[in-house]
């Protein structure tokens, strides 16, 4: 996703000149190396100092640039929160704010390094766009479709080695839509990130398992979330099942059950996001998962139960 | 931003007789807003006026178009009513605007907010403000404009950690089209900000360490502000140190900290226009 991210930007940066890539320290590699040296004045690489790295691409979007701030997911929206807030959402100006290695991408750096709650933190400020693509081309896409959002954008990124999940898929990406990226007919699972990955695999098996038909959608746009999209799925699929990498606090799974409650859905849902807590686990991403509960096999031991 | 030989040739225009009859009918001005409204930042505005009124009535280049003119950020955005009442005298702002200023149906608050007319940035929060300028310089050099970018900060702000990586990127950066000045007032909220850091002060020869070409003068003498920032070498971002007193020009406002917030009552109001009208400030 690091590199396609990169890539897609240099491709659009390349005919706009708008687009500024304000670092802070931490850089895509790929295309951005290019970039660099092709655009040295549109690089900007402002040192370990997240604050300014988010002020200064408020300043560019001020003179109606379109600038995109880029590190490590937690450093760019938790260090210099007050900079999103007050600086990109409040004056509702259009930086778009690339945090890599959402949720526990950077598995063996430990909790400093997880965004474990940013779905959260980030659909509370208003304003404020989120996506989070689930594979490379979507990654593409979303970047794409960062540049027509009047106002912020948080782009949700993964990191490296997600694989193909969406070139088949029966629609295409649309910023504020979710999308199939399956279809089937006697369960859904929405996902969105890198976790879809497992979501696809899910279905699969839980189809081998039961017979039953079962899609899978990427709900990518956070927010704004696409609420008549989800609330026609909690009301026409018998089994709803959200699957994030994200706390259960404030993430897709508890929005989804609001939006049960206003359907007056009567469908079984189940959410499997990450617990509450810091992880103090060490090993793969997967393995992470795991040890909060993300588990494909668990997972679909409980779903065969449903 | 110009360069230096152009600016040797730049002729000291600027009105100061003028300047200063101005900025006694700002003060008198804010003073009659403070008898409409509970609570203000009285102090904090009058500490930097004549620092606004120079840079609007002096320095600014202000008819080129919108996307030419060169910016103010009022980085201390509770010393607003000085900036209110100085688009008020440009005629950007409305008389019945301000006069609504913190009431229901009026849109000036105590802190300025971006898109309001006149206003290039909502500051409030501390801190943001020369990072935010920083950004539009930087887009300025980029785009190969002539454009100054003013930031106006308080001596207090300079305590917030995000002041100094903007301080510390700007000259990095190779910008040059950026003015800062420092209110230096010596006072914040809880007491004087020199015992509240000690260390902290002189404060040019910090910022001067960081890169920027750095002067210090009286920031109640129209014409050392407005000689100052115009004799800059401009080869570097300018930060314009100036010393200023808390409440300038009510004495029994003067350097005492409660009138950071407070609105005077009927008769110290009528006590702070008799005083302003009897004195050139």
């Amino acid at each position: 996703m690091r590199n396609t991210f990169a890539n897609a930007f240099y491709e659009i940066a390349k005919r706009d000149p708008r687009l500024f890539l304000v670092v802070a320290d931490i850089s895509p590699v790929a295309s951005a190396a290019a970039f660099q040296k092709e655009y040295p004045e549109r690089f900007v690489n402002v040192g370990v100092a997240e604050q300014v790295m988010v002020g200064v691409a408020a300043g560019l979007a001020l003179r109606g640039c379109i600038p995109f701030a880029y590190t490590i997911a937690t450093f760019t929206i938790y260090r210099p929160f007050e900079q999103v807030r007050v600086d990109c959402a409040y004056q509702n100006l259009p930086v778009r704010l690339v945090g890599i290695g959402g949720g526990v991408t950077y598995s063996t750096l430990g909790g400093t390094h997880h965004t474990q709650e940013d779905i959260a933190i980030m659909s509370a400020v208003p304003n404020m766009s989120i996506i989070a693509p689930c594979d490379p081309a979507e990654t593409v896409a979303a970047t794409h479709a960062c540049i027509q959002v009047p106002g912020p954008v948080y782009l949700r990124l993964g990191k490296a080695g997600e694989p193909d999940l969406t070139s088949q898929a029966p629609e295409p990406f649309q910023f504020g839509k979710i999308r199939f990226i399956k279809k089937g007919r006697d369960a859904c699972i929405i996902s969105y990130g890198p976790i879809a990955k497992m979501g696809v695999d899910l279905a699969q098996k839980f189809e081998e398992a039961t017979g039953r038909s079962t899609a899978v959608v990427s709900a990518h746009t956070l927010k704004p979330l696409d609420r008549a999209g989800i609330g026609s799925i909690l009301t026409s699929y018998p089994l709803v099942i959200i699957l994030e990498e994200h706390s259960c606090v404030g993430g897709l799974g508890a929005q989804v059950k609001q939006i049960a409650w206003d359907v007056r859905a009567s469908c079984k849902l189940k959410t499997f996001s990450l617990q509450d807590k810091f992880i103090h686990f060490y090993g793969s991403q997967r393995e992470l998962w795991t040890a909060h509960g993300l588990d494909e096999g668990l997972i679909l031991s409980e779903l065969k139960n449903s | 931003m110009l360069n230096a030989p152009e600016m040797k040739n730049l002729k000291d225009t600027f009105d100061v007789a003028a300047a200063k009859k101005r900025c006694q009918k700002f003060r008198k001005r804010i003073l009659d807003i403070s008898q409409t409204v509970t609570a203000l930042h009285i102090a904090p505005a009058f500490s930097c006026l004549e620092v606004v009124d120079t840079i609007y009535f002096g320095l600014m280049r202000r008819n080129l178009g919108k996307d030419s003119d060169d910016t103010f950020i009022l980085s201390k955005g509770h010393g607003s009513l000085a900036q209110y009442v100085v688009l008020e005298e440009l005629g950007v702002l409305k008389k019945e605007e301000l006069d609504k200023y913190c009431k229901p149906g009026g849109y000036l608050a105590t802190h300025p907010d971006y898109g309001l007319p006149g206003i290039e940035a909502s500051t409030g929060s501390l801190g943001h403000g020369l990072g935010l300028a920083v950004g539009m310089a930087l887009a300025d050099k980029v785009q190969k404009k002539d454009r100054v970018v003013y930031v106006v900060m308080s001596d207090g702000e300079l305590q917030e950690g995000s002041i100094w990586e903007a301080m510390m990127l700007a000259p990095t950066l190779g910008i040059t089209g950026l003015v800062g000045v420092v209110d230096l007032n010596d006072f914040q909220s809880l007491g004087q900000t020199s015992k509240v850091h000690p260390n902290f002060y002189p404060v040019l020869d910090k910022v001067q360490a960081f890169g920027w070409e750095t002067v210090e003068v009286d920031g109640h003498d129209a014409r050392a502000i407005y000689r100052a920032v115009i004799s800059r070498s401009g080869r570097k971002p300018l930060m314009l140190i100036a010393r200023t007193t808390k409440g300038k020009g009510v004495t029994f406002m003067e350097n005492v900290p409660i009138w950071h917030y407070r609105s005077p009552s009927p008769t110290e109001y009528d006590q702070a226009i008799k005083e302003l009208e009897s004195s050139s400030v």
